[in-house]
């Protein structure tokens, strides 16, 4: 199925080659759509290992990702990040929900199938060492999936060394060495590497830098904004580090326990956040200056439980400005398809009946 | 001087970056491992001359005589002596090494071919598939595995075909466990993901990224079973199940000896020594395997 392209939308900030044979629905088709993602995952209990209740990872997450941009998506631990980009790969199954990557559905009839799917969007996991086959040198790791696609054996090889040449890596001393042979930083160049493997047109990068040291850390984020404007790439960026989020970003989505409370251009939801999480997620960033370390915590406690999320607003339990409103009614955040800034909050909404939402 | 800081910058060039494969590297550390290439050996020649066993021994290893038995080694041509029958023991041990190690060695590679399937595919699929199977397998770990080969070769009655039956029954579950585990722990790890994310078919998958991880564990665990299998065997000839008389056979002779042992305790021990040899180099060589498998020390 194909999407009918929405005027309102901005031509993408970045250029995007309008000449790849794969693009279908031009730039003003958002690459990829997601719309209710629900994935529940069922806790197994007593003598015969009946569900006896749900941990509710993503509960009906829906976003945008425009062709040649960065979506930042940050949030605290066990916020449904990583089942996001694991559902986005369909690593795992969506309980609910839709995915339309450049106009067709993906994994339905007539749509796009899951295999054609891993052909256009790749993964860069976390954890750079177990990301990698240890009883293989890197280089067949990163051959791996064009020969599994019919690449002769040669051909795959010198694609790999060509490949790790792209990330930094002098093949002729790197691609024959294991993974437990390379430093942490040269691991994830790998690994990125083995993403570009299959020419995918849009890159997931789980917490892709989180396990690396500062320095090497900004080595592989101006490795990544080099492949991407070299590449014309999409990338969907997921982090808990909110610095670098902002920095490799055009747009960020900020999740809290599996929805999605805030999501607007980079710019505009670091200077102006609408949501109070967000303002919270912001202010718990460590200042620079002494004089302006906080000495209590923005945001108290742990996140509740998502078996058993808050009723209403999730965010009610620990939210400065909660009002009995916020417990029994749950924030719509709207239709974020126009890009722009929206926040899941009753003092966003007018004509919600919270006492402050009009001084917002 | 810019030349000379032009030499010092230029890196040295650097060893020859290894090209070779996994197998090539472990091929490479076998290589140069002196011990495990010495055991190796050994083992090979255990072997060929198990198998070149007619042309190899000096007489006719059924070939009885009263008046020549429990003779010393070196006595009239028979460098090894003679046994209580007044048979060659050179020769007997020669044609013995064949029913031996093949009734050690056969069920070991069936059993692995077995369990070793049916663990990976239990740890892969994981669920109801693997509860199935290991719990079946739980039944099998319930007997003491010298009393399960006794017990199944006895109900079987004995021979070689059910002796070598009963120890592949007694040793698919060890090698099933084996294999679920390593699967279990493999399957898990992000790399399956990631190679599963690249769109590869499941069973490019399974060959190139969990088996090449889960069969050293195997391999090295399965050639360690080798030696349990010949000393496990051995036993069951022992006691009249396996081999039977006068058919050569290392644990049958032993049996049939020990009666000699305050006779001729040098003939009435050699039995005992092939069994010991062929075991201990077999641990060496699974030993030797493990550490040449293990890339990353």
């Amino acid at each position: 199925m194909s999407m009918s392209a929405s005027p309102a939308i901005p031509p993408p900030p970045l250029p995007w080659r309008d000449n790849d044979p794969r693009d279908r629905g031009g730039p003003q088709q958002p690459l990829l759509i997601v719309r209710g993602f629900k994935k529940h995952f069922p806790i197994r209990g007593g003598l015969l290992g009946r569900t006896v209740a749900h941990v509710r990872a993503v509960d009906g997450v829906s976003f945008h990702v425009r062709k040649g941009e960065t979506l930042g998506i940050v949030g605290e631990s066990g916020c449904g990040k990583s089942t996001v980009a694991r559902l986005l790969m369909r690593l795992m199954q969506p309980d609910a929900g839709e995915q339309i990557f450049d106009g067709d559905s993906v994994g339905s009839e007539g749509g796009l199938s899951v295999a054609e799917l891993r052909r256009q969007a790749q993964m860069v996991f976390q954890d750079s060492a177990s990301s990698l086959n240890p009883r293989m040198p890197v280089q067949g790791s990163v051959a791996f999936g064009p020969m599994a696609f019919g690449m002769p054996k040669a051909e795959a090889m010198a694609l790999a060394r060509e490949l790790l040449t792209k990330v930094g890596l002098n093949p002729a001393l790197f691609g024959g060495r294991y993974p437990h042979e390379l430093s942490g930083g040269q691991k994830q160049r790998v690994n990125i590497a083995r993403a570009l493997a299959l020419k995918p047109r849009m890159v997931i990068l789980d917490e892709a830098v989180s396990a690396l040291d500062k320095s090497v850390e900004a080595q592989v984020l101006n490795l990544l904004q080099t492949l991407k404007r070299e590449l014309s790439l999409t990338y969907v960026f997921i982090s808990h580090d909110l610095g670098v989020v902002r920095w490799i970003s055009d747009r960020v989505m900020v999740m809290y326990l599996g929805e999605v409370v805030e999501i607007g251009p980079a710019d505009q939801l670091y200077n102006a956040p609408k949501h109070p999480y967000t303002r919270a997620l912001l202010a718990s960033r460590p200042a620079m200056d002494p004089d302006h370390r906080r000495e209590e915590a923005p945001v108290s406690g742990d996140p509740p439980n998502p078996v058993n999320p808050p009723s209403g607003c999730r965010f009610h339990t620990r939210c400065p400005f909660a009002e009995p409103l916020c417990a029994s009614r749950a924030p719509s955040l709207g239709d974020s398809e126009g890009g722009a800034h929206l926040a899941a909050c009753h003092m966003q909404d007018p004509d919600s009946g919270h006492s402050q939402a009009r001084l917002q | 001087m810019s030349t000379t800081i032009d030499k010092v910058a230029t890196p040295a060039p650097m060893a020859a970056p290894r090209q070779r494969g996994y197998w090539g590297t472990v091929g490479y550390r076998l290589r140069h491992d002196p011990v495990t290439l010495c055991f190796g050996a050994l083992l090979l020649a255990i072997i060929l001359s198990a198998v070149f066993a007619p042309w190899l021994a000096p007489f006719d290893p059924y070939r009885e005589s009263i008046i020549r038995r429990l003779k010393a080694p070196g006595y009239m041509g028979h460098m090894l002596g003679t046994d209580e029958l007044g048979r060659d023991m050179l020769s007997r041990l020669l044609h013995g090494g064949r029913l031996t190690l093949t009734m050690g060695m056969v069920p070991v590679l069936l059993a692995t071919l077995i369990g070793g399937g049916l663990g990976v595919v239990a740890g892969f699929l994981g669920g109801v598939a693997n509860a199935a199977i290991m719990r079946v397998m739980d039944v099998f770990y319930a007997f003491p595995s010298v009393l399960l080969a006794v017990a199944i070769s006895g109900a079987m009655g004995g021979g070689v075909l059910n002796g070598m039956i009963a120890l592949t029954l007694v040793f698919i579950p060890p090698l099933c466990r084996v294999a679920e585990t390593a699967t279990t722990q493999v399957r898990n790890l992000d790399f399956v993901d990631a190679a599963r994310a690249t769109g590869a078919p499941l069973r490019l998958v399974l060959w190139h990224h969990v088996l090449g991880n889960v069969l050293g564990p195997i391999l090295i665990y399965a050639s360690s079973l080798i030696s349990v299998g010949i000393i496990l065997a051995s036993g069951l000839s022992f006691l009249g199940l396996g081999v039977k008389p006068p058919e050569p056979d290392w644990g049958l002779m032993l049996n049939a000896l020990r009666q000699a042992i305050y006779v001729s305790p040098l003939v009435a021990a050699m039995p005992g020594i092939a069994i010991f040899l062929t075991s201990v180099s077999l641990n060496m060589v699974s030993d030797g395997l493990r550490a040449a498998m293990d890339v990353r020390s």
